[in-house]
């Protein structure tokens, strides 16, 4: 479904990505792992049309979209959770969640779509009218992906969903991400907290300064305390 | 002060609130301009000479008044969205002052081409005859074309809210004015929405022009005085609020009918006043974000 190759990205003048080989299978939930600066927010921004200079190839679904503007990687169906959520201020959760149907290729109308995320977001429905801003920050997470999933994405990218939130809400969201794999959402997943994200992963990437190091099962990835130690380690 | 009457007072505040209407449009568009796009549109004013020179060809061929009311500002915005499109969109991200010196350069071509076609002398603007007269309003007969004006701006600020509030394209230009780069991870092409935001922008411009001309005539410079009146609106209410450029237009007009009445040599000065002092007292207008331009 998603296979960058060689990418390099650029931020002014510093080159951040050296040249980066992933790859994410239909189906399949990737995380991609490793310390603070290594380059995993880059990466998905720069799949994502974000950094300013980017070269080499970023396929989706057969098509490279390296040239294409952000707003058209979405529409082919590449949704993403930035790190910060950027949850509109001002705006209420049901206008946030309006702003990621507005572009959705599907024809399901707004009631259809808030029952979905009620189904799997009871907190959010509680909420809809509310300025989502002046949520707490795991309901604001919770609307970020709430919002990304309306259009229905082929490829979820997420960026440290985990940051900032109850120890409790976190689990239930790694529950969500397995579930939305097990129906069908492809999933690529850059995550800090390493053992929960290896828990539900198929596979994983260990980034550092900017390039690939390490890719491996998830579940031998979790057995192998040595590699983690040398990698993910704070 | 022998002969200013509660009904006199009440008259000039009308006065005041049609003068404040032409304000209110004006400041709409420049505070959309810069709220979205953080353009200062140094254009504004001739955009709203445009838009009364726009009537007078329309008039010319045949159109009549009302339809000109609908036909010059969207020509006029269709000439905005032309310059968004090719000129004012390859300077986004550089700096407030680019698209500052880009519409400055802008307004002097466009004051320039009327000059060249319609002469450098001011032209007269027949009130319609639907609207000449007086009506009464209760407290005594006040213009009838007056009234229109001040009809004509609710009805603008009524349809301008409902556009923002209650449409899709409403929600994403609410959305884009505070965090563009979500909207476009969302899916929206973003540089369209704002082609949209400065056709409505100009197109509002036009819109005061041509309601002003029956009051004064038309005439090539008519756009410079206004500008200066106009960033004096939008800085008391606030760079980049919609409230703010309605109550300070308002308050701005009262202020100089009031004034003109009650020391007319200080009419010219007392806006300015106010402003120095709204900014002495609350730097970032009425209802202006703190630190918008840092």
């Amino acid at each position: 479904m998603l296979k960058v190759e060689q990418l390099q990205a650029w931020y002014g003048r510093s080159h951040i990505l050296q040249g980066i080989d992933l790859e994410v299978k239909k189906g399949e939930l990737v995380c991609l792992i490793g310390r603070n600066g290594a380059g995993k927010t880059t990466t998905l921004r720069a799949i994502m049309g974000l950094t300013g200079r980017a070269e080499g190839r970023v396929m989706f679904d057969g098509q490279d979209v390296l040239k294409l503007p952000t707003h058209k990687r979405n529409g082919l169906g590449l949704g993403y959770v930035p790190e910060e959520r950027r949850i509109v201020p001002g705006l209420s959760v049901r206008d946030n969640l309006r702003l990621g149907l507005l572009a959705a290729h599907h024809k399901a109308s707004e009631a259809d779509v808030i029952t979905e995320v009620a189904q799997t977001f009871p907190r959010l429905a509680e909420r809809l009218d509310q300025d989502a801003i002046t949520m707490s920050g795991g309901e604001q997470q919770m609307l970020a992906i709430a919002r990304a999933l309306v259009s229905r994405p082929k490829l979820l990218m997420l960026d440290e969903p985990s940051e900032g939130i109850m120890p409790v809400l976190v689990d239930e969201m790694f529950v969500l991400f397995s579930r939305l794999r097990d129906q069908g959402t492809t999933i690529l997943l850059v995550e800090q907290n390493v053992e929960l994200a290896l828990g539900i992963a198929d596979r994983a990437y260990i980034m550092d300064q900017g390039e690939i190091v390490y890719q491996a099962k998830a579940s031998d990835l979790l057995a192998d305390e040595e590699i983690k130690e040398r990698y993910c380690s704070v | 002060m022998d002969g200013i009457t509660p009904d006199l007072l009440a008259l000039q505040l009308f006065t005041g609130l049609a003068l404040g209407a032409i304000y209110v449009l004006l400041a709409l568009g420049m505070s959309l301009l810069f709220g979205m796009l953080t353009v200062v549109n140094f254009a504004h004013g001739a955009f709203y000479m445009l838009g009364a020179y726009a009537g007078i060809l329309l008039l010319g061929f045949g159109v009549n008044f009302w339809f000109c009311l609908l036909f010059a500002p969207l020509l006029i915005g269709g000439i905005g969205m032309l310059s968004e499109r090719f000129l004012i969109r390859h300077l986004y991200g550089r700096g407030i002052d680019y698209p500052l010196l880009l519409t400055f350069g802008l307004s002097y071509i466009m004051v320039e081409t009327v000059r060249i076609f319609f002469g450098t002398q001011g032209l007269p603007f027949d009130t319609p005859d639907a609207l000449q007269g007086a009506s009464d309003i209760m407290i005594g007969y006040f213009p009838t074309y007056r009234l229109f004006v001040i009809g004509v701006a609710i009805l603008v600020i009524a349809a301008l809210w409902l556009f923002l509030e209650r449409t899709p394209y409403g929600l994403i230009i609410r959305a884009g004015a505070r965090d563009p780069q979500i909207v476009r991870i969302l899916g929206i092409d973003v540089a369209r929405v704002w082609l949209v935001v400065f056709g409505i922008g100009t197109g509002l411009a036009a819109l005061a022009g041509l309601l002003a001309a029956p009051l004064q005539g038309a005439s090539p410079e008519m756009g410079a005085s206004i500008l200066a009146e106009s960033f004096v609106v939008t800085v008391v209410g606030g760079m980049g609020s919609l409230v703010g450029a309605v109550v300070a237009g308002l308050l701005v007009g009262v202020v100089v009918a009031m004034t003109s009445l009650f020391a007319p040599e200080m009419a010219q000065v007392a806006i300015f006043a106010l402003m120095a002092i709204v900014l002495l007292i609350r730097p970032q207008g009425f209802f202006g974000r703190a630190g918008l331009m840092s």
